[in-house]
């Protein structure tokens, strides 16, 4: 994902001079292309994320639109505030990129699960979320940014992820995404971010859940919950698929957008990480499952 | 550097006022301001109010009738709290009506009560510490990567100093050279519970930023002169820190240096007696 990232970002780049690239000292191996290519546009922040995050947003009041790429809880919870205050508050075009959503960095350890930013970014009201699941959405989502400039979290796994999607897909916020019509209308795993490849697992080990549609939320926000209930009433049963905390999460944002709608909230199915996951350290696959997110898991969703 | 046209310093409406003068208008107006609305921090405010009077009224390239002018000098009160100071301002300049300042604190008022940037000539909304500092960074090396020969001053607390982004700032700007930017330390030796002293010794702070490979220059924040002097000079090949030594409350004796009012709104008889002092030791 990361290298769809960065493909996207220079290519965008070459034809939108306001585009810049600050980094907190991460990136090794990602970001050179673009810092051999724009080296005026491309500041090392150092291992300084409040000064990078308010530098960001003092750059984005002057027409830049700027990404900036750390890894995990660095870029948000580091400098939550910078981000509330600087960037959303006064709706810059900053775009807070992390590596390693979810339980990517699982052998890494706590520092680095980035299993509660959703909750975080969520929470404040002009902040775009872009969770893609695979490059592809990471390639889309990019496009949909480069021409909507606004305060926004793109939440990338790490790299080698597989291709779900045949092609770019075109993403809009708040809009679901198919990925597979099931062979009935009656029920759907609804994923953000990384978990799309998890539920097309299941597609792949033909278990009697393939039957279910699948469709992906790359781009949502606290503005987009009103685009929710006219999608929800399409379907009996809505599973949501995320690997993030149940706790203000993606499933969790899905029930508020329906709390007026009671006759929805019954359709709506969390499936997300539990908090037996909090300091475990193993891989993503196994931090997944402990946390309740496997293909065996989700085949039988709850 | 590119060809620029580098606005002029429009300077006080007035011709015949100075900014002595103007000093005494905004310590005017921000006493009644917070009068009015009960509010706080007018000892942060007045401790200011010479900064602001000469950087707009002598240094800085503003335009009252078009405040996002690109060539502008920005100016971002990182200490957001001591904002009637910089409303005032703003209103005497003709930013916008000095009626409006009659609105401060008032239910849907754009002037809340820390600094906000939907009032015409104001860069940035702050109130929590640290964070001026950083965005103008950001704005000057949006400056120099531009190749424009605007100006960013930076207006701190000292003790807004205690946070360490700040720190992570002035490393930034040394290392990427930022002249453009200008840091003012309005250090009145006060902050919220006790003197800067016995909360987190600031001290030697001239020396500290000297370490961090900033040029620095001390002056008297009340001297008008002083202060000229010091905020209309560009670093040569590093940013700026003025250290400006201040006085809490100034220009009210009986404000003067307490921390009480960092917290008191004047009553009806303080504001009276208060604005009867002003011209007398405001100089």
């Amino acid at each position: 994902m990361r290298n769809a990232f960065i493909d996207e970002l220079t290519a965008a780049a070459e034809v939108h001079d306001n585009i810049a690239l600050v980094v907190g000292d991460l990136g090794y191996g990602v970001v050179d292309r673009f810092s051999k290519r724009f080296p005026t546009r491309f500041f090392n922040a150092g291992v300084a994320e409040q000064n990078m995050m308010g530098l960001s947003a003092g750059l984005a009041s002057e027409g830049f639109h700027v990404f900036v790429y750390s890894i995990a809880n660095f870029p948000t919870f580091r400098c939550a505030e910078q981000i509330r205050n600087d960037v959303d508050y006064h709706e810059l075009p900053v775009t807070v990129v992390a590596v390693g959503g979810g339980l990517a960095y699982g052998n890494l350890g706590y520092s680095h699960h980035a299993v509660q930013d959703f909750a975080l970014m969520r929470s404040m009201p002009n902040m775009l979320i872009a969770a893609p699941g695979d490059p592809m959405e990471v390639r889309g989502c990019m496009r949909y940014l480069i021409n909507n400039p606004q305060p926004s979290y793109l939440r990338l796994g790490k790299a080698g992820e597989k291709c779900i999607h045949a092609s770019v897909p075109v993403v809009s916020p708040g809009k679901w995404l198919t990925v597979r019509q099931g062979k009935n209308q009656y029920g759907t795993y609804l994923s953000t971010g990384a978990t799309l490849e998890l539920i097309d697992q299941i597609r792949i080990d033909g278990s009697n859940q393939a039957n279910l549609s699948h469709y992906s939320m790359p781009l949502w926000s606290m503005k987009s919950k009103q685009l929710q209930p006219a999608q929800i009433e399409m379907f009996e049963e809505i599973f949501t698929v995320e690997d993030h905390l149940i706790d203000g999460g993606f499933g969790s944002w899905l029930l508020e957008a329906s709390s007026q709608r009671p006759d929805l909230l019954l359709k709506i199915k969390i499936n997300a990480l539990g908090e037996q996951v909090c300091g475990l350290v193993g891989t993503q696959a196994t931090l997944n499952k402990v946390g309740g997110l496997s293909p065996d898991a989700l085949s039988s969703p709850k | 550097m590119s060809d620029y046209y580098k606005l002029p310093n429009i300077g006080l409406p007035d011709m015949n006022m100075d900014t002595i003068d103007l000093a005494s208008l905004i310590r005017r107006s921000a006493l009644n301001m917070v009068h009015r609305a009960k509010a706080s921090h007018i000892g942060s405010a007045l401790s200011i109010v010479d900064i602001l009077a000469v950087l707009y009224g002598r240094v800085m390239a503003v335009d009252p009738q078009d405040p996002q002018y690109e060539q502008r000098d920005r100016f971002i009160l990182s200490k957001g709290h001591a904002c009637v100071a910089v409303y005032a301002t703003l209103a005497e300049l003709g930013f916008f009506s000095k009626e409006m300042l009659n609105t401060y604190g008032a239910d849907y008022s754009s002037l809340m009560h820390h600094i906000s940037h939907k009032v015409p000539g104001v860069e940035f909304s702050t109130g929590a510490l640290g964070h001026g500092l950083p965005f103008g960074v950001g704005k000057a090396i949006a400056a120099k990567t531009r190749g424009e020969a605007w100006r960013t001053f930076v207006l701190l607390s000292d003790g807004e100093m205690d946070e360490g982004a700040n720190w992570e700032s002035l490393m930034f700007a040394s290392h990427h050279r930022l002249t453009q930017l200008t840091a003012i330390i309005d250090y009145n030796k006060l902050q919220s519970l006790d003197t800067v002293a016995n909360t987190l010794a600031l001290e030697p702070l001239f020396d500290k930023l000297k370490a961090f490979n900033i040029e620095v220059n001390e002056i008297d924040g009340h001297n008008h002169e002083e202060l000229y002097d010091a905020l209309i000079e560009t670093g040569t090949n590093r940013p700026r820190a003025i250290i400006a030594h201040t006085v809490k409350g100034k220009g009210v004796s009986f404000m003067e240096n307490k921390v009480e009012w960092h917290y008191k709104t004047p009553n009806d008889d303080q504001l009276f007696a208060a604005i009867n002092q002003l011209g007398k030791s405001s100089a």
